[in-house]
Formats: structure tokens, C-alpha cells, sequence
């Protein structure tokens, strides 16, 4: 999206979610992902929003929603280009905005020609009168009509392009920079937004601001008194590759379980342990830190004192309740003292300082400050000066970037592992509302193990039908990569041919064993929503979970 | 949604003249003026019920008079609101004592023991509300459930309904609902099951809505004294929707969370931020110190011996292979000046662009 019209955020922000005219949800299951955003659809949708669920999975938010358009797994692109396609042919895009804000609508004019609904249909195995009327509802509600995505869309081969073709919808409906509408992608980690917004990407410096565009790389040099590397630096993907191949030797992993979170757990492991020096810095012992040769003790939140950036790009000061256990300490003191052992001469002495030196190297934050946290509360970047009142949403008068709204024409890629006769399912992996990532917090929780008791494989009543399995039984899940045990739920969540886990069980199922090494090729985001498995009985145990 | 300009009124509220919309609430209006009346069955978010009557105020418009419940009655043109006559004030004091005789007494609430004193206690403290002033009426029996979360005590029920208000209309999980009626009423999942067979997703806002002592956090009531709870405020440490939180502690030791109403998120929460925020904090498993690997097994370490061993490997690499021979992963988990230092370490303490974060899984 960034490519597109700026930044990769949400648009728009969280509570105005509820006062929308339609709501296009797309590969994200809200309620369990993100259970309090789903409180604002609900409402939305209460306060006469029509609602548009677009996954595979039956999933909960489906309870809530005018139509729920069931595609087939990875076939988000051709069912986007045909709602380009039907707006764009019976003339019910937003003619004004596109002209005005945005550049290439006449190269998707003609691709999108050969995504007619009836063709979409097929690929995408829902009603073409379904594309068709969710087209002109969506262009009926132009400029109050939002689209809220999540890792159904990025977690494929194709996420980029998946995002590019919703982005060209949100354009198309004139939904940009308006209030109450955009194209919203909501985060999954409580500070994935923060960690890129300070630079931690190998192509950013802080606030976005390109290593390789000129100008950039000198300011941070005469601010940071020191010379920068010139060339952008390798993704977690591709360091991996390079851990097998010796180039990679050493890393630093600070708060991460790696082997458990990353696809293809059997992989991941033997990069890391065929890297000569590892240092884990965490909270816990977890898989990834036993594979380290020295594990630093880090202060959990309770401890920290720091900012969060959430979903909607707000900055919200987290402040320590207690001291950090034994002699763990925060990540700040950790890194100024290593940074102090490589000669790095800094004037930095607490989270405050730090904040400080990155604001004013960074106009999208400049004006927040933490004096003005604790009285305003949370304050949406861009916030370029201390009386900037920071941004609701974006792109309001002009694209964020300063540039127009490009649209991208984008053809359908299908996952890179399709089902076969060996491996005739797929498997599609997510979350749980009660269980979080790789479990070591919502694990330690006393009375989470009544919510979900262990990892489920659940899978559709027909599909257990043609494998003889009942409720509960443990079966055997092998993908070409390895295989894990796991019981069964028998659940109409799960369409005919799909499989879902989460990973939040990894003692006893390490789910991320089975997904594949495919990625997207432009962000490197895995494919962790389409892999082909097999489901075996084991033949010894008749063991069933309880 | 129309972007149409509200139409304003002026109305009068104890002799002070308020502009506010026409769609204004009798509340809104009194609580503009700077006054507040007692709204024991109101949440902002589930909206007015009208039920509770605490909120009554005398109104008088074009020189006629009449009680409304500020919550439910809309302004209107002319109107002069007043919140405490002394007939409205005794009138409450009545409510009150009704109200307070369907419970326990208030030195056995648990909420006003654990956490802060609750909405009842305090209006009635007010009021100057007499617990005994009539025959107690407890008429419920002791709720039945195990579940390990939500503390239900029918003893401090006074049928507000803000809990099945909250679960049904806001979060809109269906969970609770009031069972029998009159006196006998009691709140229920349907069906009279265990909350843990019911639709509950316990997100925990019927405890943080209830005004009384019905409904606790079960992990920490009675584990910490309200009088010596100290609240920081923070933010949940789960999803990326960024909840506001409190977190209880007492003696600088970590008790529990309750949610930050006035965080942006407006109180809301899921299972997790209510009940998985604070454990894992204490968990006997966090790592207390320094590890170093020696031929394949951890031993304790000092700070200095883990932090030298890491500037010498990591030099010794960084010589022998180059700086893009090392990489750095930063955490989207810790916060964003942590992230920050791990890319300016990566840059210029390594001197390479080998750095990224977890966004991607």
C-alpha cells in the first residue's frame, strides 16, 4: 500500500469504524483477532452499516454480516479486480476523485476487462450476483465505506498484490481521506506499528525515511555523528537463507520466538543453528532462546517505561507499575549499554531521551512529545509540530505521500503449494481470541487452558466424514515439511478441503512445522495462510484430548 | 452522517445558561453545565435505561413542571433544569435506602474491599443513605458457577442491568440476560448455564460496568486492599489495537488490571487484556539473570561477563566476515524507543542495514 499512496496504516481510525455505511472485512476474523475493533463493526453495523465478509472461513463476524462472500483460499485478487471491473463498467466509480487524486485508472480501466464477475465466480467459488451486488453497494456508499484487512490478505505469496488490488477499490469508491471510510489494515502485534515506525526495517531509517534516497542517510549521519552503511540490509527471510549458507554468522534476536512464530519451524531452527554467535534478549526461556549462546534477561511491559504505536498510528506512553524481576532489565538499558561497549557515544540516558532524539530526526512524530502524552492522552502521527494536533485519518486534502494515488494493476497468483493427491488438503493458520501468538503469556494465565484446552485442527464435517475421524480424535497433520499431532474439532468454520490451527500450543503442536517457505517477494511476508497437508489416523493410540 | 450543522438550544441548569444540540440529553446538559447527578443503571456506551431513577431533576419549561430522568428526557427550548432540590435530594436518599436493602452490607462489598469504592456505596455515602433504614429483602440465592474469571454475588445486585446492557447491546455477545422477575429477577446466562457453556468471550465488561460489588474480578478480589492500590496507567500488551490499561499494584508488588476508561479505547477489552495481562509478569519462569552457553548448557552469568562476551564475539565476526555477516531482529512486542537504540546499534554500532523486526510473522 505504501508503493501506492504513502504508508502502510490504517487510514483512518478505530472508533469511526462505527459510523460508517459499509464495512468491507477482509481476510481478517475480527472477533478473535481483534475482538475490540469487532465491538465497532458490531455497532456499525447496529447503527445500519451493511457489512461484507470476505474469507474463506466461516468465521464469527459472518453472524453479523449482510453477505459473506466464501472464496477460495488465496483468490482475493481476481475478486477484487471484478469489483473494480463491475464499478468501473456500469460507471459507479467516483469519477471526480479519480480524476482528480489519482493516476493509471485507465491501465486498470483495461486489465481489470478480464476479470468479469462470471469469470471471478469460478475462481473464486461464489455467486457472480454476489460480486455484482457487493460492487454497487460498495460504490453506492462511496466516500463513507471503509475496508479493514488483515493477514488473510497479507500472509500470501501475493500479499502485496492482494493489497494493491483492495487499495484500487478504496480509490476507485473515492474512499480516501475521507472520514469514516479508507483502507484499513489492522496490525497485529501491540507495537508492530511502533517498531516500524522507529526504523527497525532494513530500507528505513526512522519515521519511513529511505536509506537509499538522497538527503537521508547524511542527515542521520551529521546527527548521529558517524557514517552510515550505504546499502539497504537484508529481510529476517533472507538472513535466514543466509544462515544456511554461512554468510550470516551472528544475530541478535531481542524479544522474538523465532522458531516457533516464523513458517517452517524445521527450517528456521536449522538457520539459527548454523549460526556461529546467537544472543537472545526476552522475557522467557523460549525455543528460540535455547538455541542461543548468551540469553540477556529482559523487563516485560509491567517494567518498561516507553511508547506503543497501535493500529490506527496513535503513540501511547507505557509506563512501569514495578520493578523488573531479579535482575532483568529494560531493553533501553540493555541496548545503551551494549551500544556503549561498540563506541557509540550518545547523550542517552532514559526512554524519555530516546523518544526525543528520534521525534526530532522524524517529521511524522516531531510534535509529540511525552509531556503531551500524559495530558492528551494517545496522539495519531503525522504530528509534525508540538501544536499539531496530530491525524485522525489520512490523506485528507492530497495523498499523504504529496503524490497521487497510483493504481496498480495486479493478476491473480494462486498459493505456491495447491492441494494434490498426496497432500489433498489445505492448511490455513490464524488466531485465537484466548490465546495469544506463541502462547508464553496467554500460556501463564490461570483459567485460559478452560477456554481452548490445546491446539485444535479444525476441519469440515465432510471432509472428517471421508477420513472417518470423530470429535476430539488425535490425528496425524504432515505437510512436506514435517508433521505434527494434534486433535480434531469438527466445525462448519472450516469449508470443504481446508484445515485451520493456530500456533499457540508449541510444546505439544508446533503448527508452524507444516507452513511452507513461500513469501511474498515484495515485503518477504510468508505464506502462512495456504499450505497442502495430509491428515492420517494414528494407527497404535486411540488417545483423544480431555 | 449527513455533514449537516446541528441545530443548538439554549437551556438553564441551576441558574447557568448552556448552549447544546437539540439531540441533547438532560444529562448531557447538567453535565456541561459543570453539575452531576447520580446514574447508577447509565453507561455512556449501552446508552440511557431510564430504570434506576437516581438521575431525576425538576424541569420546568414554558411554566409547567415536572420531574424527568435527565438520562432518558431530551432538552428542549426554555427549559430550566434543577438538579438538587430539596424534594429531588430526599427523593434519591429514598431510592437509596430501597435499593440498599436488597443487599449486604455495604462493609462486605467486595468491590468497595478490593478495588475502589463502589458506584452504590459512594452515591449512598452521599446521600447520607442508611443501609437498615427498611427490612433487608435478599430474596436470590447464591449464584452457581466456577467458571475462573467473573465473581458473581448476588447479595450486591440492584437489578440496574447494565451488565446485560453492556453484553448485549454493546459488546453484542449475547451472554447474560435477566432471569424471573420482580424481586426474584437475577442475572443469568440463558438457560441458567455455567458462564464457560454460554456465548460469554469474557471480555469482562459487565465487572467493570457493574456499579456494585455483583460482579469481580475473581483472580484478584480479595488478594489486595483498595486503600493501598496503586493504579499506573498503561497500555494492554496484546494486539495492536492498543487498549488503555491500569495496572494494580500494592507495595510495589503486581496484583492485577483493570481497563483505563479514559484511554481511547473508552474502557474496552478482550479475555486476554482482562484476565492474561499481569501473570506472566510474576511467572516463576521469567528469566531473572545473564545465561552463557558452555558446551551445551546454560550457566548463570553477571551482566558484564554476557555483555563482553557479546561485544567480543560480535567483533571477532564483524572483523573476520564483515558487518553484513551479522543481523538484527527488534521486537515489535517491546517498545518503540528499545526498537529504536536496535537499529541505531545495527547502523552504527555494527555498521550494517542488517536490521528488521517481527512485523512480517
Amino acid at each position: 500500500m505504501a508503493v501506492m499512496v504513502g504508508k502502510g496504516a490504517m487510514t483512518n481510525s478505530i472508533e469511526e469504524l462505527a459510523s460508517t455505511d459499509l464495512l468491507l472485512v477482509a481476510g481478517s476474523n475480527t472477533t478473535e483477532a481483534h475482538p475490540v475493533i469487532s465491538i465497532r463493526m458490531k455497532r456499525a453495523v447496529r447503527n445500519g452499516a451493511k457489512l461484507i465478509v470476505i474469507d474463506p472461513r466461516k468465521i464469527e463476524l459472518t453472524k453479523w454480516a449482510t453477505r459473506h462472500l466464501q472464496i477460495n483460499i488465496g483468490t482475493d485478487i481476481p475478486l477484487f479486480n471484478a469489483l473494480a471491473h463491475v464499478m468501473i463498467n456500469e460507471d459507479l466509480y467516483d469519477r471526480e476523485y479519480v480524476e482528480s487524486r489519482t493516476e493509471g485508472f485507465e491501465e486498470l480501466a483495461k486489465h481489470v476487462q478480464l476479470y468479469t464477475p462470471e469469470y471471478a465466480a469460478e475462481v473464486c467459488g461464489v455467486p457472480a450476483e454476489d460480486i455484482i451486488a457487493t460492487a454497487r453497494e460498495y460504490a453506492a456508499a462511496s466516500g463513507k465505506a471503509a475496508i479493514c484487512y488483515t493477514l488473510g490478505i497479507t500472509e500470501h505469496s501475493c500479499g502485496s498484490h492482494n493489497v494493491q488490488s483492495i487499495a484500487n477499490l478504496g480509490m476507485l469508491g473515492g474512499n480516501f481521506g475521507k472520514p469514516n471510510a479508507g483502507v484499513n489494515p489492522l496490525r497485529g502485534q501491540n507495537n508492530v506499528q511502533g517498531a516500524s515506525d522507529s526504523g527497525a526495517l532494513p530500507t528505513d531509517l526512522p519515521g519511513y525515511q529511505k536509506i537509499e534516497r538522497p538527503g537521508v542517510r547524511e542527515k542521520f549521519e551529521k546527527a548521529w555523528k558517524s557514517e552510515l552503511p550505504k546499502h539497504r540490509g537484508i529481510t529476517k527471510i533472507t538472513a535466514m537463507d543466509q544462515m544456511l549458507r554461512g554468510k550470516v554468522r551472528g544475530v541478535y534476536i531481542m524479544g522474538e520466538n523465532t522458531v516457533i512464530s516464523d513458517p517452517n519451524t524445521n527450517h528456521a531452527q536449522a538457520a539459527l543453528e548454523a549460526t556461529d554467535f546467537i544472543v537472545v534478549q526476552d522475557i522467557f526461556m523460549t525455543d528460540t532462546a535455547k538455541l542461543a549462546d548468551v540469553v540477556l534477561p529482559a523487563a516485560s511491559f509491567a517494567e518498561s517505561d516507553g511508547t506503543f504505536a497501535n493500529s490506527e498510528r496513535r503513540v501511547q506512553r507505557v509506563r512501569p507499575a514495578i520493578k523488573p524481576v531479579g535482575e532483568a532489565r529494560t531493553d533501553v538499558d540493555i541496548l545503551l549499554n551494549v551500544m556503549s561497549r561498540f563506541g557509540v557515544v550518545q547523550n542517552l540516558h532514559t526512554a524519555s531521551d530516546v523518544w526525543d532524539e528520534m521525534r526530532q530526526l522524524s517529521p511524522l512524530f516531531g510534535g509529540i512529545t511525552y509531556d503531551r502524552l500524559d495530558v492528551e492522552g494517545g496522539i495519531q502521527w503525522p504530528c509534525p509540530t508540538e501544536d499539531h494536533p496530530g491525524t485522525q485519518y489520512l490523506h485528507k486534502d492530497e495523498m499523504d505521500s504529496g503524490m497521487p494515488g497510483y493504481f496498480a494493476p495486479v493478476d491473480h497468483i494462486p498459493p505456491a503449494e495447491p492441494a494434490d493427491s498426496e497432500y489433498p488438503l489445505i492448511l490455513t493458520t490464524g488466531r485465537r481470541r484466548s490465546t495469544y501468538h506463541t502462547g508464553t503469556q496467554t500460556g501463564r494465565a490461570t483459567g485460559f487452558d478452560l477456554l481452548v484446552p490445546s491446539e485444535l485442527a479444525e476441519i469440515n464435517p465432510y471432509d472428517a466424514e471421508q477420513l472417518e475421524l470423530v470429535d476430539g480424535q488425535t490425528v496425524t497433520v504432515s505437510s512436506r515439511r514435517g508433521s505434527v499431532e494434534v486433535p480434531v474439532k469438527i466445525t462448519d468454520r472450516s469449508p470443504h478441503g481446508t484445515i485451520f490451527m493456530s500456533f499457540a500450543f508449541p510444546e505439544l503442536t508446533q503448527t508452524n512445522r507444516l507452513t511452507s517457505d513461500a513469501y511474498d517477494f515484495i515485503t518477504e511476508t510468508p505464506e502462512f495462510k495456504a499450505c497442502a497437508v495430509r491428515i492420517d489416523q494414528i494407527k497404535e493410540s486411540l488417545a483423544t484430548t480431555d | 452522517m449527513t455533514l449537516q450543522v446541528k441545530n443548538r438550544l439554549n437551556v438553564e441548569v441551576n441558574g447557568i445558561t448552556v448552549s447544546c444540540g437539540t439531540d441533547s440529553r438532560v444529562l448531557d446538559a447538567l453535565r456541561s453545565a459543570g453539575f452531576d447527578v447520580p446514574t447508577l443503571c447509565f453507561d455512556e456506551r449501552s446508552g440511557p435505561q431510564g430504570t434506576c431513577r437516581m438521575c431525576l431533576v425538576d424541569v420546568e419549561v414554558n411554566g409547567q413542571n415536572q420531574q424527568v430522568a435527565a438520562c432518558t428526557a431530551f432538552v428542549s427550548e426554555q427549559m430550566s433544569i434543577e438538579t438538587h432540590s430539596d424534594s429531588i435530594t430526599d427523593y434519591r436518599k429514598t431510592i437509596l435506602e430501597l435499593l440498599l436493602s436488597e443487599t449486604s452490607s455495604p462493609a462486605n462489598c467486595p468491590k468497595c474491599i478490593s478495588f475502589k469504592k463502589c458506584e452504590l456505596h459512594t452515591t449512598a455515602e452521599e446521600y447520607g443513605a442508611k443501609w437498615d433504614a427498611f427490612p433487608s429483602l435478599i430474596t436470590r440465592e447464591k449464584a452457581n458457577d466456577d467458571n475462573p474469571f467473573i465473581q458473581r454475588d448476588y447479595d450486591y445486585c440492584i437489578s440496574c442491568f447494565r451488565c446485560t446492557n453492556i453484553c448485549n447491546d454493546w459488546e453484542q455477545a449475547g451472554a447474560i440476560t435477566v432471569e424471573g422477575r420482580g424481586q426474584n429477577n437475577s442475572i443469568a446466562s440463558f438457560f441458567n448455564n455455567n458462564l464457560l457453556e454460554s456465548p460469554c468471550t469474557f471480555c469482562g465488561q459487565c465487572i467493570n460496568t457493574c456499579p456494585t460489588g455483583a460482579l469481580t474480578d475473581k483472580k484478584i478480589v480479595g488478594t489486595i486492599k483498595a486503600e493501598n492500590i496503586e493504579r499506573t496507567k498503561t497500555i494492554c500488551p496484546y494486539c495492536g489495537v492498543g487498549c488503555g490499561i491500569h495496572l494494580l499494584t500494592e507495595d510495589g508488588k503486581l496484583k492485577g488490571t483493570e481497563p483505563d476508561f479514559e484511554a481511547p479505547s473508552r474502557g474496552s477489552l478482550c479475555v486476554k487484556g482482562q484476565f492474561a495481562s499481569w501473570e506472566f509478569v510474576k511467572s516463576e519462569e521469567r528469566l531473572k539473570y545473564p545465561l552463557i552457553k558452555e558446551n551445551g548448557t546454560f550457566r548463570r552469568a553477571s551482566w558484564n561477563e554476557a555483555l563482553d562476551l557479546v561485544t567480543s564475539r560480535f567483533t571477532e565476526i564483524r572483523d573476520e566476515s564483515g558487518p553484513d555477516s551479522l543481523v538484527c531482529w527488534s521486537s515489535a512486542r517491546s517498545v518503540t524507543e528499545a526498537n529504536y537504540l536496535m537499529q541505531k546499534f545495527a547502523r552504527i554500532g555494527i555498521g550494517t542495514n542488517n536490521i528488521d523486526n517481527c512485523s512480517r510473522t
